[in-house]
């Protein structure tokens, strides 16, 4: 059993990990709400950067539009924040541009796959090393909670009061449908998983997703009577589903759970190398 | 009010103007692309090809026009023409009122069947293309062939350095054979209408 | 002196060995008629000189994956045509926000929606300069013949990098799609102009700093400046800001870095204007036919010149005054309904009597339709 005193100083330490990273022109406090677990999030992708060893000049982080789009805005990265949906298209940019840059793109469920489902399925096909953290809160959340391509069937928002009546997209299966190498579903009660899934999607060489499932209390769990930060996090514990385990349950079984953990985790060629390899044949042929 | 200045313009003398039309996928605009560059090898002269087309590939009206002058070619499509080449009845229908009144016309006489003037150059390209040049795809190199002996505007040596250049890999000897079908029929043409034929 | 090697070649390719001139190296595309060949020719010629192509899945991605490499310190460049340029004109905006220098072809074609894709027109001359929404200024260039589209794209990408921002080329599609006789120019032949790079330290970067002639150093991403890149309103650190005090200087900072340079923007030819009591004033085919037309009506005594612009944004308000001044009349020709004689009307004095001639049935005008027109204005 570790003592008071050295818990304290483990937490200590991690605080100062993520001070390290903070910008420290950045005019504080965040936009997201307290509880919001953009913050675990964003506390989970610092960590995993700082035990790959990466330094703060080759991270270039990149976000399009909503409340997990800020994120890079208050690290000390360089960052991209751009329209809404186009985070990935334009990191691609980067990324093709400076291939040794480490390019990280936060999105929404709302950023990435409404407005931007198309540039989405497009960098997985085209398996570029790039690694989108996909914030999935299944609710627009900086425009006050409309319904988005990962609200539930019937489940609440402000422009499905009277319950929804689409259907919804799974972020995870959509990318592993569409081409990425590397898949893996976490929520914000998950810190310790979703650190270590980070760090091997960081790893990776080609196209990874991570979607992260977090609590929009606010929004989300006020209309859906889900209850504060803490309820919604205990929920996504009992909803959680290892994928080991899920892989013996029926489909019924698995209907309403979160199955976690890594879903896909596959070589393939990569779009930089691969046209890397035509410059190297053709450079300087007339 | 109309009128004042009109009919005191004149046609630019100092350009000439080609137009080779036919229908789509008849080749008019590579062939006057290769025309374009065979009369631009030696640097010289200006040069303006363009053409017009609709968004199909194959059938369909095609026509393409090359503009050359030793100055400054202002206006870059062809005003009046000093040359046209229609492949079919429905392109020298179309394009025969733009042709100047001294203007050289050279039709696929096969395929034309109706000429408003005596004043032209009949041959069978497409039937050359298929029956002597061994492939109706060559009909086009054919008529710059003749296009180029019955103009001069180009050497025999230059034409045939520039229709190899464009050709595909293997069809060498083919295109080789239809410019040199071209030339000779041209020729042919030339000499008898001189000996007033 | 020996002759320079001339080929013949395409306007849309002129476009591509201009733009590599000018150090280009980073095409993000997507296919749409008639500017593909823009596309193609980058696809062929950027590997072999260790440049970057990639199609993109749309028109939005392609102009988003500009920027993005363009921010990562590469020289930048799209090819659309209209409706390609109106899905991107959000994202310009986004450049135009971010201070990012690229550059846009757009080769013109009839509209609205898809209209006539393999048709020519000049219907984008104001979307180039109002196509985003907000408040900024635009730069927009027009060549006229193959060889122009080759300098005016050099000379898009030293305006875009000089004063960062994005630039349009405003092309003819009978330009595009034309093949003429092109010298490609010797290095050094023509200026080449780099975005200027911070020379500070990191820790004192302002990478949006307020600067005498209102352009800030720009680093690129990984060369040890670490900053903050944000549509949103932003102050000179790149961090959000709704204040007023910081709002209009920055919008002030997008116009003026341009206006304040306009003279320098300005090219324009002018031909037999001296003694002109008609001038023409046209961009693109329209000038080539307009200058055919003045020399043939010269010719039959009409004191009649041309003033073809090559920068149509921003639009040359004193240089059109100036060379105007002694005309009567002037007749303005445009491929579209009527788009640029609007700043030709705002420019130019009362005691000058401005006539028109628009044509937006895909063809072009011809010399005969302006002389017609220049009879009828007589």
């Amino acid at each position: 059993m570790a003592t008071v005193k050295e818990t304290n100083q483990a937490e200590k330490q991690k605080s100062d990990v993520m001070l390290q990273y903070l910008r420290p022109k950045k005019k504080f406090p965040s936009v997201w709400c307290a509880g919001c677990g953009n913050g675990t999030v964003m506390g989970a992708i610092i960590r995993a950067i700082d035990k790959l060893g990466y330094s703060k000049d080759e991270v270039v982080m990149v976000s399009g539009i909503g409340c997990s789009s800020r994120m890079p805005v208050y690290l000390d990265f360089s960052s991209l924040h751009t329209t809404h949906g186009r985070a990935l298209p334009y990191a691609t940019g980067v990324k093709f541009a400076k291939p040794h840059l480490k390019v990280i793109v936060i999105t929404g469920d709302g950023d990435a796959l409404a407005i931007g489902g198309n540039h989405f399925i497009h960098a997985c096909r085209r398996n570029i090393d790039i690694t989108a953290i996909l914030i999935n809160n299944y609710i627009y959340g900086m425009t006050g909670g409309q319904g988005s391509p990962t609200t539930p069937s019937k489940a609440f928002s402000t422009t499905t009061p009277y319950g929804n009546v689409e259907k919804h997209f799974n972020p995870s299966e959509l990318a592993m449908a569409a081409g990425a190498t590397f898949v893996g579903r976490t929520t914000v009660y998950h810190v310790p998983q979703m650190e270590k899934m980070i760090t091997q999607a960081l790893e990776h060489k080609g196209f990874s997703l991570v979607e992260a499932v977090s609590n929009c209390h606010t929004y989300f769990g006020r209309l859906n009577r889900q209850g504060d930060p803490v309820a919604m996090l205990k929920m996504f514990k009992d909803l959680a589903v290892p994928a080991a385990r899920a892989k013996n349950m029926t489909p019924e079984e698995l209907e309403g759970k979160l199955v976690t953990g890594v879903l896909q985790d596959i070589e393939k060629t990569e779009f930089c190398d691969e046209y890397q390899k035509v410059v190297d044949a053709h450079r300087g042929v007339k | 009010m109309a009128g004042k200045i009109l009919d005191k313009i004149e046609i630019p003398q100092d350009r000439f103007e080609l137009r080779l039309s036919g229908s789509g996928g008849q080749g008019m605009i590579l062939a006057s692309v290769i025309l374009g560059e065979a009369i631009g090898a030696d640097g010289t002269k200006n040069i303006t090809q363009s053409q017009s087309y609709g968004p199909e590939a194959r059938g369909g009206a095609s026509k393409a026009d090359v503009v050359v002058s030793s100055g400054e070619i202002f206006y870059p499509k062809a005003m009046k023409l000093d040359l046209l080449l229609a492949m079919t009845q429905e392109s020298l229908d179309s394009y025969y009122p733009f042709l100047k009144e001294n203007g050289t016309l050279i039709v696929d006489d096969v395929l034309v069947t109706e000429v408003p003037t005596d004043n032209y150059y009949g041959l069978p390209f497409t039937r050359l293309a298929r029956e002597e040049a061994g492939h109706v795809m060559v009909a086009n190199v054919i008529a710059l062939g003749a296009i180029g002996a019955i103009t001069g505007i180009v050497t025999h040596e230059t034409l045939v350095e520039a229709v190899l250049a464009r050709a595909p890999r293997g069809t060498e000897e083919k295109n080789r054979k239809a410019v040199e079908i071209g030339y000779r029929e041209g020729a042919r043409l030339l000499k008898e209408k001189a000996a007033g034929k | 002196m020996a002759i320079k090697k001339r080929h013949l070649m395409l306007g849309n390719l002129a476009c591509v060995h201009g733009a590599i001139y000018a150090g280009m190296r980073f095409f993000a595309g997507y296919p749409i008629t008639p500017s593909t060949e823009v596309a193609e020719g980058c696809a062929r010629e950027l590997p072999k000189i260790g440049g970057k192509f990639i199609q993109m899945e749309d028109e939005i991605g392609s102009i988003a994956a500009i920027v993005g490499a363009s921010v990562a310190g590469l020289k930048s460049m799209t090819a659309t045509s209209g409706p390609g340029y109106s899905l991107m004109v959000e994202n310009i905006g986004y450049a135009y926000m971010t201070e990012t220098p690229v550059v846009v072809i757009n080769v013109q074609r009839g509209g609205p929606s898809t209209g006539m894709p393999t048709k020519g027109s000049q219907a984008d001359t104001m979307q180039a300069r109002w196509g985003t929404h907000g408040d900024y200024t635009a730069i927009a260039v027009a060549p006229s013949t193959v060889q122009e589209c080759l300098t005016e794209t050099i000379r898009a990408f030293n305006l875009a990098e000089r004063f960062r921002t994005p630039v349009t080329v405003l092309l003819d599609e009978v330009i595009a799609h034309s093949r003429e006789m092109v010298t490609i120019p010797e290095k050094g032949e023509f200026k080449v102009y780099d975005r200027v790079k911070p020379t500070c330290t990191p820790e004192e970067y302002v990478p949006f700093e307020m600067t005498p002639n209102g352009v800030s150093p720009m680093a690129g991403f990984g060369e040890g400046y670490r900053f903050n890149v944000t549509g949103l309103t932003h102050d000179t650190m790149g961090f959000t800001t709704n204040r007023p005090e910081e709002v209009s200087p920055k919008l002030d900072k997008l116009a003026n870095k341009i206006l304040k340079y306009r003279d320098e923007t300005v090219k324009m030819r002018t031909e037999m204007m001296d003694g002109a009591e008609i001038a023409f004033i046209s961009y693109g085919s329209v000038s080539r036919a307009a200058l055919q037309a003045v020399m043939l009506a010269r010719k039959a005594g009409v004191k009649v010149g041309t003033v073809q612009l090559y920068t149509i944004w921003p639009f040359p308000e004193k240089q059109l005054r100036e060379i105007c001044a002694g005309c009567k009349k002037v007749i303005v020709g445009e491929l579209n309904m009527g788009q640029m004689i609007y700043e030709v009307e705002r420019v130019l004095p009362n005691n000058i009597k401005i006539h028109s001639i628009q044509r937006y049935d895909g063809e072009f005008l011809t010399p005969m339709q302006l002389l017609e027109k220049l009879d009828e204005v007589l």
